[in-house]
């Protein structure tokens, strides 16, 4: 389903992007990166009273004419943002919404890798198959 | 080594390995693999140890040759016919059993040089291998062996967790890079805890030890690997040992470590289903009395044994980092036998004193009974003293009681008064511990010097232990002379870090309040 995947570190740098290989897989790292800023907003309009209830599921980010990007983010500021495209009108919220536990759960997986430096690239084979079955999943 | 093994191999007979491997179904194809694959293995040669993210999957017969390759470029073409045909053999075997890629067919256990001298054997020998495919993955009994030892050195209790931190700084030590490293951890931690049980740990340990040796990584964990059946697989080594000495007699040399090693699995399988008693409770256990069995089994059992271990020393000391040359399994046993256990510490050492050797303070607590309750903490000096040394006058009154009751009584009080005045100091409960264990075995030792002085002189008709209390007295007294020093050493460097950490305080304190109007909240 997914066109692009991405998981962006607390500082705002990607430690994982992976798209469809497309003409414009440049296009998909942008609209990633413009969706930062909408990520960060909807944490700061939480407030910071509300860091334990705020979902961690953010919901569609922006919508744009081919494409649709949604948002997830961890305790620890880790956000993951998926872009989906929009034809695929199929594609329902619970089904983004388990789309973005799988992430979740393999990247905790990656985290629990003692190899792993929280900072670094991730360069899991597993979370690299688990990612590629969701984006073979849509096509 | 390589070179080595590979004359040996080529000249030697394929007698040897009859159930190693896979089967091997064309030469011809294999050939043409092989010639292909030659340029590759050069490359790969340089760099034994390969990215696991490099090497694609459609490629994984391609590296199974690198290390094996690495001395065969020289007998390549003598012996082409001979050496590539195992390893082509088992590409489309290999393929064909897919997960198990990695490098079953290629990969021998690597302890063995006669692994390789399967290679030349499986052409002519139709596999006559055990359940699963994949022998490279296959743990044997020394290794099986060797890895529990390495697992107990790290934690002592078989039935227990490596933390993370623990596995990566020993699974460092193998100068594997880290991407590998973590590709390794990822197979191999089943269930993504971030700690390794025991069978996760050999399934890691025994990656790595492939990887080492050249053997791509597999995409997957093969079954070999997999905590259920190590668990099983492994139940209790003594049956295994049991297995392996029959063996033995039947063939020769270290050849047949290869074939009695499957065997036993085999075998070992059917033990399993007889034995189900826990596995890693046991491990440890069994471990032990796999020694024991072995050295009981002895001769037969250590011709071979010896052999392994130095062909495989041969083989992976030489191409590979020295450093980690724990693939040999005698070093191996070795290390894992050799860091002793440190002498007892105290918890609540202060952490600059460690730099004073207490074991000089402990050591003349243990044969000087009641030196160990001089030393009782500043904080708390007469309670805990006297609590302690109620206790241990009571242990020592009892016995003292048959034979001087009078002077039992006096020595209790004027232990008492030794103990209102403590040196001071930590970890007194070791020394309670001790001192009442020392207590109770030789009731006749006192406390203070002046006062165990003065009960030794008050016992000098105690039957004949007189004199041997006298020693002990003695010795008692030099003892707690030098721990007194000790410690009132300890308490001046001890005073000092107190009035620096004032001085900490106070300065904190200041920033606090220069802070505090600051802050608008």
């Amino acid at each position: 389903m997914a066109v692009c995947v991405a998981v962006i570190a607390k500082e705002n740098y990607p430690l994982y992007i992976r798209s469809v290989p497309t003409e414009s897989e440049l296009k998909f790292h942008y609209m990633v990166h413009t969706s930062l800023d909408v990520v960060d907003e909807k944490i700061s309009a939480m407030g910071k009273a509300l860091v334990d209830q705020r979902e961690l599921y953010l919901g569609l980010l922006y919508p744009t004419e081919d494409y649709k990007v949604y948002g997830y983010v961890t305790n620890s500021k880790v956000k993951f943002v998926m872009v989906v495209d929009s034809s695929n009108t199929a594609l329902r919220d619970n089904e983004i919404r388990s789309m973005f536990r799988k992430l979740h759960n393999s990247y905790t997986d990656v985290m629990c890798n003692p190899f792993y430096n929280p900072g670094d690239r991730i360069q899991s084979r597993a979370f690299d198959s688990m990612v590629t079955t969701m984006m073979i999943q849509v096509c | 080594m390589m070179s080595k093994s590979d004359g040996d191999i080529c000249f030697g007979n394929p007698t040897e390995l009859h159930g190693t491997k896979a089967q091997i179904p064309n030469v011809a194809t294999e050939k043409n693999t092989f010639t292909r694959l030659d340029d590759e293995d050069k490359q790969e040669a340089q760099s034994p140890t390969m990215s696991p993210l490099a090497s694609p999957p459609s490629s994984p017969p391609h590296y199974q040759r690198v290390p094996l390759i690495h001395g065969y470029s020289k007998l390549r073409s003598s012996t082409e016919q001979m050496h590539p045909a195992p390893y082509e053999a088992r590409q489309p075997l290999v393929q064909s059993e897919g997960p198990s890629s990695g490098g079953p067919g290629a990969k021998a256990p690597r302890h063995q040089a006669s692994l390789i001298r399967s290679f030349s054997v499986e052409r002519e020998a139709q596999d006559s291998n055990s359940n699963y495919p994949d022998e490279p993955w296959r743990i044997t009994e020394e290794q099986r062996e060797y890895y529990v030892n390495q697992f107990r050195s790290l934690q002592p209790d078989p039935s227990s967790f490596i933390s993370g931190s623990v596995a990566k700084n020993f699974f460092t030590k193998s100068k594997l890079s880290i991407p590998e490293l973590s590709y390794i951890w990822e197979l191999s931690d089943a269930d993504c805890d971030g700690a390794l049980t025991l069978p996760e740990f050999c399934a890691a340990f025994h990656l790595i030890v492939a990887r080492k040796n050249g053997y791509p990584l597999p995409e997957s964990l093969p079954p070999t690997l997999q905590p259920d059946y190590l668990q099983a697989a492994f139940p209790k080594p003594k049956w295994e040992c049991a297995l392996f000495d029959s063996y033995s007699e039947s063939m020769p040399a270290s050849q047949q470590a290869r074939d009695s090693n499957r065997m036993e699995k085999a075998t070992i399988k059917d033990a399993a289903a007889d034995f189900p008693a826990p596995t890693q409770a046991t491990t440890g256990d069994d471990s032990q009395a796999l020694k024991s069995t072995a050295d009981e089994a002895l001769p037969k059992d250590m011709s071979k044994d010896p052999a392994i271990p130095k062909d495989s020393s041969s083989l992976k000391a030489r191409p590979r980092s020295r450093s980690y040359s724990s693939t040999s399994i005698e070093e191996a046993m070795k290390r894992g036998e050799d860091p002793p256990t440190p002498p007892p510490r105290p918890q609540k050492t202060h952490s600059r004193a460690s730099s004073l050797d207490l074991n000089k303070v402990f050591q003349p607590s243990v044969p000087a009974t009641k030196s160990g309750l001089l030393p009782p903490p500043p904080a708390l000096p007469p309670r805990p003293c006297a609590s302690q040394s109620e206790q241990a006058l009571d242990a020592e009154s009892h016995p003292q009681l048959s034979r001087a009751p009078s002077q039992a009584a006096e020595s209790s009080p004027t232990k008492k008064d030794t103990h209102a005045q403590p040196p001071l100091k930590p970890i007194r409960r070791k020394f309670r511990t001790e001192n009442q264990a020392t207590e109770n075995q030789e009731p006749s030792a006192t406390v203070g010097g002046p006062s165990s002085a003065a009960t030794a002189k008050a016992h000098p008709t105690v039957q004949k232990q007189s004199s041997k209390q006298k020693k002990a007295i003695q010795t008692a007294i030099r003892k707690n002379k030098e721990a007194n020093a000790v410690l009132a050493r300890l308490n001046s460097e001890l005073q000092q870090q107190l009035k620096e950490v004032h001085q900490e305080r106070i300065a904190l304190e200041n920033q606090l309040e220069q802070l505090r109007p600051v802050t608008v909240l």
